[in-house]
């Protein structure tokens, strides 16, 4: 068995997902080859060489994959994926564009968003907002697969020492084409990777007043995320909205402030280690799934709480 | 230009779904039923572009029972103009409901194909992708923004970092993210209308696509609860406890 995992980058750095994804790869057993498609990627083939418990990198190097565009990357997935046992990708907006793509050009159906591996063919996953999780069997001849990062704990980064293949094999669909993109600046850590969140919603009543949650998240090391209910207020920007169809997260520790707690939102968080609720309505849904509870007025309590960690 | 809008009937986004005792699956007996949220967005952008001109007609279609006519009888309430239920009792993954539409792509023939970006029940986020795979045609995925210029589509895609915008060669296939618009409700007048409008109601097997999984769902459970917690009476000691007895700060 040989399994091929789709690394996830942006050319120059190898996103920390990746290596979630082959500790899933690595549960399942067999060689673990990591594809690489880019243009100028070589440091991340580099880095993907080192990863523990990779046995070979290919890397495909083609102006066509500069931007991961879909159409040029799943021919390309789907004709060296034939080889192979698994196809394995992270379950990052990438990974999620691109996979099913190349499942059905390979005519196999795709399991989305594993969080464990029974076996070589059997995974569990979440339906229905996480309020169910499906044990489902493959017997695909290529089994591809999306990894949930939050479900499988990271290999170590350093410590492999797999040789890196060039790819020839270029495929440019020529349906589609780059136009731009706006990336969101942060020196906070990356919300999925954090190991404290903090979040924030309706209750923090307009975008100013996310201050108070920056300041708190900056003196804990925080990466700050927000309800979808804050997101469509226009608070804060979209990439960060924790919930079923924002991003998952299961921090050590996630605080959730002026957050109802909504299905599709604990859906995003309810695996964190230790949640925190600060809201003033002292039924709201969110502290039902609370370790420690607070029934304050955020705009009291933040700042006390700054003070006080 | 055609646009065609994919639809599908599930569990009320409110409805608190319970697992089957016999963990065959989840019990969807007498729970209400909707038009999936993403789906609503997906017809709210087809039916905005036949306000502004750009499409000339929106048809729906759906893949499931026949009380998904329901759903299409939604849609068509909301502005679209035909409907087509292709119907099928088993419940299919996404490959095959991608096969079907497919099939109902190369029929009716649209310059757009508009479908949301996951079901909220199956969770898989994959038709959108797939039916685009299948026809050949370029995708839009988590589209925020989509505008149609001349033989060419722009669509602002959410990404993990920000916003990303790819153009692609029409037909297309764009999937819809929530910001993309806010749906409209259907008023009663346009209710009463939608029952004349057409539906076509087609079986699976006419498509003569095989539907066949290489997916089997062996079980279905609840997801482990999380233990009680307790409710702290100040700040102070919200902090005492995370640094002495969770340990996390």
């Amino acid at each position: 068995m040989t399994i091929l995992v789709i690394a996830e980058h942006d050319n120059k750095v190898l996103a920390p997902a990746t290596l979630n994804t082959v500790a899933a790869a690595a549960k399942i057993g067999g060689d673990i080859h990591v594809l690489v498609a880019g243009q100028g990627a070589g440091a991340v083939a580099e880095a993907a060489a080192k990863v523990a418990g990779v046995s070979k990198v290919l890397s495909a190097d083609n102006a066509a994959y500069a931007h991961q565009l879909p159409e040029n990357v799943a021919p390309l997935v789907a004709e060296l994926g034939k080889g192979y046992s698994h196809i394995l990708a992270a379950a990052t907006s990438n990974g999620k564009n691109i996979l099913p793509r190349v499942a059905a050009q390979l005519d196999v159906d795709q399991i989305s968003e594993i969080i464990s591996v029974e076996s070589a063919d059997t995974f569990k996953r979440p339906i229905y907002a996480g309020n169910a999780i499906a044990t489902v069997q493959s017997n695909a001849a290529v089994k591809v697969i999306t990894v949930r990062a939050t479900g499988f704990d990271p290999v170590a980064a350093e410590g492999g020492s797999a040789a890196v293949e060039a790819v020839a094999a270029a495929h440019d669909a020529g349906t589609s084409s780059f136009v731009g993109e706006e990336l969101a600046k942060s020196d906070r850590p990356e919300l999925t990777a954090a190991k404290i969140v903090v979040s924030g919603g309706r209750g923090m009543q307009n975008g100013d007043n996310f201050k108070h949650l920056y300041a708190l998240a900056d003196k804990l090391g925080a990466a700050v995320g927000a309800s979808r209910a804050a997101v469509d207020a226009g608070f804060v920007p979209n990439d960060m909205q924790v919930g079923q169809t924002g991003k998952i997260v299961a921090p050590q520790l996630y605080i959730a402030v002026g957050i109802s707690g909504a299905i599709q939102h604990l859906a995003g968080m309810k695996d964190s280690k230790v949640i925190v609720a600060i809201n003033k309505d002292e039924e709201a849904p969110i502290f039902q799934v609370a370790d420690y509870g607070l029934v304050a007025d955020l705009f009291e309590a933040i700042p006390e709480l700054e003070k006080l960690v | 230009m055609k646009i065609l809008v994919a639809v599908k009937r599930v569990v009320d986004y409110n409805v608190k779904v319970r697992v089957k005792a016999d963990n065959s699956g989840v019990d969807l007996a007498n729970v209400k039923m909707s038009m999936n949220p993403f789906c609503e967005i997906a017809v709210e952008e087809a039916v905005r572009l036949k306000e502004q001109g750009i499409a000339t007609e929106v048809v729906v279609v759906t893949v499931g029972p026949s009380t998904a006519q329901e759903q299409l009888r939604t849609a068509l309430a909301l502005g679209a103009d035909r409907a087509i239920l292709v119907e099928s009792a088993e419940d299919l993954t996404s490959l095959a409901v991608a096969k079907l539409l497919k099939a109902v792509v190369d029929k009716e023939q649209p310059l757009l194909v508009i479908l949301g970006k996951q079901a909220i029940d199956s969770d898989n986020n994959q038709t959108g992708q797939m039916l685009a795979a299948l026809s050949g045609y370029g995708q839009g995925t988590f589209a925020s923004k989509v505008e149609i210029s001349g033989d060419k589509v722009a669509v602002t895609r959410e990404i993990d970092g920000g916003a990303q915008t790819v153009s692609l060669k029409l037909p297309a296939i764009v999937t819809t993210d929530l910001r993309l618009n806010e749906p409209r409700y259907a008023s009663l007048p346009n209710i009463m209308k939608a029952k004349k409008k057409p539906l076509e109601v087609v079986t699976a097997d006419a498509l003569g696509v095989s539907t066949a999984s290489t997916n089997t769902t062996l079980e279905v459970e609840a997801p482990a609860a999380r233990s009680a917690g307790i409710k702290v009476k100040s700040v102070a000691e919200l902090v005492e406890k995370l640094k002495n007895e969770a340990k996390v700060i």
